[in-house]
């Protein structure tokens, strides 16, 4: 997995960490080294330790959080206080308890919606690598469209046909406008493995496409799906929070986008609540970078070139 | 683009002309057929997206005319045209798929999209129009900044490679780039608008102005604009240097580079003349693929900012659910992104004469 994209001129560098032919890797072994390689590299690193933090924050939630989500007898757009940390809302709301419930949203639609969109490009993008002729075109403009379309102002005009279909409908939107991306890179990796020995090799013995395409070129592009991925939740989520924030996903629940949304609403710009305005946001750029960060270590396993400590 | 340019002549001019003498020769002669079959693209992909505008009310659920019907009748009594021409639009069931496939065509070549239910009696066209100069200028303008900019300091973090100044660029560009537009533009109207007082918080020109060709109204619009153009270059910045220190890394490993540099040539000249150099063409495909989400991004600014802009007119048609408004509207943000990356492509082509195949 590690030899996909290289030019000739590193074939030595590659050899020497590439396991021997004949058994196949054990995939615990491949898992560790994969992870070895992404916890290797600085960014990633911390990258971890942020999505890790979120994570069990989202988990967690319950025990954590000093009020429930939508607990709201307190006093009302109240700035900082040793009961309320972060203030209180103009409904009466803590801040800090749901910032903490927020996470589990963007956490549950990056995960989710970053799947599906993957998933779509990886059926899409692999198949269509190994297509040739006029269906190969087809796709190649549909994606192309896709792409040059512009996501937001579609998830928009999607979202408002939808009206009032919640995260459901988010999610759908965000992989309807998402996969695209993704479907090209994967697609391009899959033309350039096609003509590789052992794609010839599984050929002659017969093997049927759906199987060369899955079985024999997809374990060799894990790094890239698992890059694309990354980037998919990262849009996922980004995208979730613009939606939100606009108002037309469902404004009740409470999340990082939602909480943007009534702090916008309810006009907490004069009442000069920077702490409601300033920890949701910080929330989804930190769970964003997070993602983009172990992407730069996951660029690092396919392509040892983008690893860090080595120079060129 | 610039960094090219800027680079000291001279000292290398001789591998240069090399290089040129090699490039491949067959097709590079002639462009016309490669422009030719961009434009024939060009059409059948604004087709498609003029199809696409077409399809998705007709495939949601419940029929969007008869809310939007509804709405209007609100309003006061609906004349026998205003109905026909929602019909048209929104897709009731009247007359085959087909023959409202035709009529929605000829609304679309004579931009006639009926008339708005939010600005009632303005027309859709009036309205777009009036809108579509701020977007074009605000995101055009810092589109091409942000490229210039994330472009020159991406060929710093390559070239630099493992010291600070690849490390604050590509980790804070990667932190900036996560940054949700919205997010960054309240926080900005917060602090500039609000507790500082620097700029106006909202608008694109100040009460007593009126839109003119005039010299003061062209500085008030600039003042109006400096805070969404800064939300808009912030968020956009890390993109471009992120990508242009991907393609860069590669490239200086490659052998020409390494050949200019066994030569003696200076570092800078290495690096702009001979790496950014064939670095930047890739960068350039990314231009016109990111300006979607640029566009994207800027809705949420204007919406933020209340900038009579098309992205601000298009929030407001979707919470009134004004269906022609926000239809013309999507059109049109759609067939900015194709002319853009038409544009792009045509460009890449006469840069790169390897693409003409």
């Amino acid at each position: 997995m590690t030899t996909t994209r290289q030019p000739m001129r590193d074939a030595t560098q590659d050899i020497r960490t590439v396991q021997p032919t004949g058994a196949p890797p054990n995939p615990w072994q491949v898992f560790a080294r994969t992870a070895g390689t992404i916890w290797s590299n600085g960014k990633a690193r911390l990258g971890l330790i942020i999505l890790a933090f979120f994570v069990l924050l989202a988990i967690f939630a319950p025990l954590i959080a000093p009020y429930g989500a939508t607990e709201n007898g307190f006093d009302r757009s109240a700035d900082a206080s040793p009961e309320h940390w972060l203030g209180t809302t103009a409904a009466g709301e803590d801040v800090l308890s749901q910032l903490i419930w927020g996470a589990q949203i963007s956490i549950f639609v990056g995960l989710v919606a970053g799947a599906l969109s993957t998933l779509v490009a990886v059926l899409v993008g692999l198949s269509w690598g190994y297509t040739r002729g006029f269906i190969a075109d087809v796709i190649n403009f549909i994606v192309n469209l896709f792409l040059v379309i512009p996501g937001l102002p579609l998830m928009i005009v999607i979202a408002a046909y939808l009206s009032g279909g919640g995260i459901g409908m988010i999610i759908v939107v965000v992989v309807i406008t998402g996969w695209a991306w993704g479907a090209r890179v994967l697609r391009s990796q899959t033309q350039s493995l096609r003509s590789r020995d052992f794609v010839t090799a599984a050929v002659f013995s017969g093997e049927r496409p759906f199987r060369i395409v899955f079985r024999e070129i997809l374990p060799n592009m894990t790094s890239l799906i698992v890059g694309s991925f990354f980037g998919a939740a990262t849009a996922a989520i980004l995208a979730e929070a613009g939606l939100e924030f606009l108002g037309l996903g469902d404004s009740s629940i409470v999340s990082w986008g939602t909480m943007l949304f009534w702090a916008q609403n309810s006009n907490a710009l004069l009442t000069g609540q920077w702490a409601l305005l300033f920890a949701p946001g910080l929330c989804i750029a930190l769970l964003a970078t997070s993602l983009t960060l172990i992407n730069f270590g996951v660029d690092g396993i396919s392509n040892p070139r983008l690893r860090e400590g080595k120079q060129r | 683009m610039t960094s090219v340019t800027a680079a000291p002549r001279g000292v290398d001019a001789d591998p240069e002309v090399d290089e040129k003498t090699e490039a491949p020769p067959s097709r590079s002669g002639n462009p016309w057929g490669y422009i030719l079959r961009k434009i024939g693209l060009f059409l059948l992909t604004l087709w498609a997206a003029v199809t696409v505008n077409f399809i998705l009310p007709r495939l949601m659920p419940g029929t969007p005319a008869d809310a939007a019907l509804a709405r209007l009748a609100q309003n006061g009594p609906v004349s026998e045209a205003t109905k026909a021409a929602i019909e048209a639009q929104l897709g009731v069931p009247t007359g085959n798929l087909f023959e409202q496939y035709i009529q929605y065509l000829g609304q679309v070549v004579t931009l006639n999209f009926g008339v708005s239910y939010t600005f009632y009696p303005q027309t859709v066209s009036e309205l777009v129009s009036t809108a579509l100069p701020y977007t074009l200028v605000l995101v055009g303008l810092v589109t091409i900044i942000a490229f210039i900019l994330g472009t020159l300091l991406g060929v710093l973090a390559a070239w630099k490679r493992g010291t600070w100044l690849d490390t604050l660029p590509t980790v804070g560009g990667a932190f900036m780039s996560a940054f949700p537009y919205f997010w960054t533009a309240l926080l900005l109207l917060f602090f500039a608008g609000y507790v500082w007082r620097l700029f106006p918080t909202s608008g694109a020109y100040g009460p007593t102005a009126t839109p003119a060709f005039t010299w003061d109204f062209f500085v008030d619009a600039l003042y109006h604009a400096i805070l969404p153009a800064v939300t808009i270059l912030i968020t956009s910045l890390g993109g471009w240097i992120l990508g242009m220190r991907n393609t860069m890394i590669p490239t200086l490993g490659d052998d020409y580079v390494a050949f200019a540099e066994a030569n003696g040539l200076k570092p800078r000249t290495v690096a702009l003349r001979y790496a950014a150099r064939n670095a930047i063409l890739p960068n350039l495909t990314s231009f016109g693929l990111a300006l979607g989400g640029v566009v994207g991004g800027s809705i949420l600014v204007e919406q933020v900012f209340g900038y009579p802009g098309v992205g601000y007119l298009l929030f407001n048609a979707v919470t009134n659910q004004d269906y022609p408004l926000m239809q013309a509207l999507f059109l049109m943000i759609t067939l900015s992104v194709l002319v853009a990356n038409f544009i792009v492509d045509i460009l890449y082509g006469v840069l790169d004469p390897r693409t003409r195949r």
